[in-house]
């Protein structure tokens, strides 16, 4: 959105004790019943992420005693054998024989495919933002901007049909191809029918190129106008202008814009798990290959999940989620505590539209 | 006198913005694919039959699964709309120190959070815990988890861009704190709330995620029923039709997302509206 990057100050800042306490004073008691109802209102988000916390600590409880350690070293992530008589007990907590989660391989697909999704999703929204808002003239900058609002709000489940349809059969036939044919170490091997780590990586930074890049081109908005006359006046070609004043200015904005898009690529769940190929308790052999994440991984067996009578497959996903949680959440806050730095309203939220 | 630039640096500024450009180009190019690749393989699917019939066995019928989409967006509309907004007016009028910061925080940190973790919780406590079921009321509190955030943030956005002026103008006639809100600011704050409500609506519509266990699916019509019945939506027709084998089963499937863009496209377009709107009229009140 617009208008909520822009640099006004703080209107209510840290008012004087003295008056904050007449302003409180001054409200009559029909102010005071809408205050109430509407704090109630106030309340609901931060009770429902206490909620949410909770019940995934809750959750997740018999199986972070179950699995230990072995959760964080194990690769195969297994349900095990459900309809065997007995069960393996450890810990005081039961799980069907043969069972084993392990998160090794799942935490491999989440960081890697949102790495290199945010490896070609950068370059492409900041460079892709510098020219909607230095270059084009202004009657074409709204128009144009209609792109990123499309893609941000395409539903991921579409991301997902046109991944394995248009996006994937393309690149295995052309792009993988000719980056196959290099030999790279692990960028090799057979290219598939498009379904694996690079188109779900690709994928996904289509999907954080909204969210990048419209933050972005509300940065170079706000630069001033004064700096770039100077560097003009200083004979600076309009590139040289870009590369000299305006990229070290919104910098810093840029890099927290980077860690949000990135949150949105760890916690993607349903295109990745259309498009991964799902392959479970292994690496990918090469950047081509099937792979999971955690949150597809989450998706895919929850349903087979509910068939163990120990619960304890249930439980492990939760885990697995726990674990999800962390990771976004940590770089969520990392992203908006940059952020508070140089703007007072913060990012956006939601999905980047 | 302006001296003619090195050839070197006009090469490079020229190579600079040949750059952008394809950068732009890798930008719109799967915005207008993902539009053609879904609207060609809807194509065959598309046909009368598709709003008159239900997802039965092999058949091209979406009915169901549009009326329960569009049941959804009514009860995210009502629910999240109705907290949203609340949340949002009272960051902008009443919050105050560190009340205000810790709300907000907690609100932008639940914007954060995994679609999957969302629906993974309003399985396990309401669809099992609570014994709702796959149901209407689980469904609507999952999404509207989801989308609640930005609700609250837009409708807060709205009310502070509103001009000092409108508040002192208030104050001096004397009105308290309530009526400023519902005479003064509201009225003039409606465009701008209304289009961050439906960007938000928009967003709901294209999840599957939070809805995969907690709406269920049925072939038959959404009742209104709360509890214990499944919902049918599109997003779901999409991903099941699209792992079962079959010509028809896939371009079912991409009917579905045809109508999901259709409507997604609708929404955002009527939220720019409003939004156009927002800005005249806060224009107009600035002096």
């Amino acid at each position: 959105m617009t208008a909520i990057l822009d640099r006004r100050p703080k209107p209510t800042g840290a008012p004087h004790r003295s008056a904050r306490a007449r302003r409180l004073s001054e409200l009559t008691r029909r102010d005071r019943a809408l205050r109430g109802v509407l704090l109630v209102a106030a309340l609901v988000p931060t009770l429902a992420l206490i909620f949410l916390a909770y019940q995934m600590i809750k959750s997740a409880y018999p199986a972070i005693v179950f699995n230990g350690w072995h959760f964080f070293s194990t690769k195969k992530f297994d349900l095990g054998n459900q309809y065997a008589s007995g069960f393996q007990v450890r810990h005081g907590y039961k799980a069907p024989p043969g069972a084993q989660y392990g998160i090794l391989t799942l935490l491999f697909g989440t960081v890697v495919s949102s790495l290199i999704a945010l490896v070609l999703a950068i370059p492409v929204s900041v460079a892709g933002a510098i020219l909607l808002v230095e270059k084009l003239p202004a009657r074409l900058q709204g128009p144009l901007g209609v792109f990123l609002e499309l893609l941000a709000g395409i539903p991921s489940v579409i991301f997902g049909l046109w991944g394995v349809y248009t996006l994937g059969p393309l690149m295995s036939r052309t792009v993988f191809k000719w980056l196959a044919a290099l030999h790279i170490p692990w960028l090799r091997g057979p290219t598939g029918s498009g379904q694996g780590l690079l188109s779900a990586s690709v994928v996904l930074a289509v999907m954080i190129i909204p969210i990048i890049a419209s933050i972005t081109r509300e940065l170079v908005r706000a630069v001033p106008v004064v700096s770039k006359e100077g560097a003009v006046a200083l004979g600076l070609t309009s590139s040289e202008t870009v590369r000299f004043v305006t990229i070290p200015y919104v910098r810093t904005g840029i890099i927290a814009a980077s860690i949000l898009g990135w949150a949105r690529a760890l916690g993607e769940t349903i295109a990745v798990l259309i498009i991964s190929g799902n392959a479970l308790g292994a690496y990918p052999h090469s950047i081509f290959d099937a792979f999971s994440t955690m949150a597809s991984t989450i998706a895919a067996l929850l349903d087979s999940a509910l068939t163990d009578s120990t619960h304890m497959a249930v439980d492990s996903l939760a885990e697995v989620g726990l674990v999800l949680l962390a990771v976004t959440m940590i770089t969520n806050f990392g992203g908006r505590l940059l952020t508070r730095r140089f703007s007072d309203a913060g990012l956006p939220v939601g999905r980047g539209v | 006198m302006t001296q003619p630039l090195s050839r070197r640096r006009s090469f490079s500024d020229r190579l600079f913005w040949a750059g952008c450009g394809l950068a732009f180009l890798l930008i719109a190019a799967p915005a207008v694919s993902v539009l053609i690749s879904v609207f060609h393989q809807a194509l065959p699917a598309i046909g009368w039959s598709t709003f008159t019939q239900r997802t039965v066995g092999s058949g091209i019928g979406l009915q169901n699964a549009i009326l329960g989409s569009l049941l959804l967006l009514a009860g995210v509309a009502v629910v999240a709309g109705t907290v949203g907004i609340g949340a949002g007016v009272y960051l902008a009028e009443f919050a105050t120190g560190r009340s205000e910061k810790v709300l907000r925080f907690f609100s932008e940190v639940l914007a954060g959070m995994p679609s999957i973790v969302i629906g993974y919780i309003g399985y396990v406590t309401l669809v099992i815990e609570f014994h709702w079921g796959y149901s209407l009321l689980a469904a609507v509190i999952a999404l509207s988890v989801l989308v609640m955030p930005y609700i609250v943030k837009t409708t807060e956005v709205a009310l502070r861009q509103l001009p000092t002026a409108l508040r002192e103008g208030a104050a001096g006639l004397g009105m308290p704190r309530s009526s400023t809100l519902g005479r003064v600011l509201m009225p003039a704050a409606t465009p701008g709330i209304m289009s961050g409500l439906i960007v938000a609506l928009a967003i709901s519509t294209g999840e599957l995620a939070p809805l995969l266990f907690t709406a269920g699916f049925t072939d038959s019509n959404p009742s209104l029923q709360l509890f214990h019945h499944p919902v049918p939506y599109l997003t779901n027709v999409i991903f099941t039709d699209l792992s079962l084998p079959g010509a028809r089963a896939h371009a079912t499937a991409a009917a579905a997302g045809l109508l999901s863009l259709i409507i997604l496209i609708v929404l955002i377009a009527l939220g720019r509206l409003v939004a156009g709107r927002a800005r005249r009229n806060t224009a107009r009140m600035s002096l």
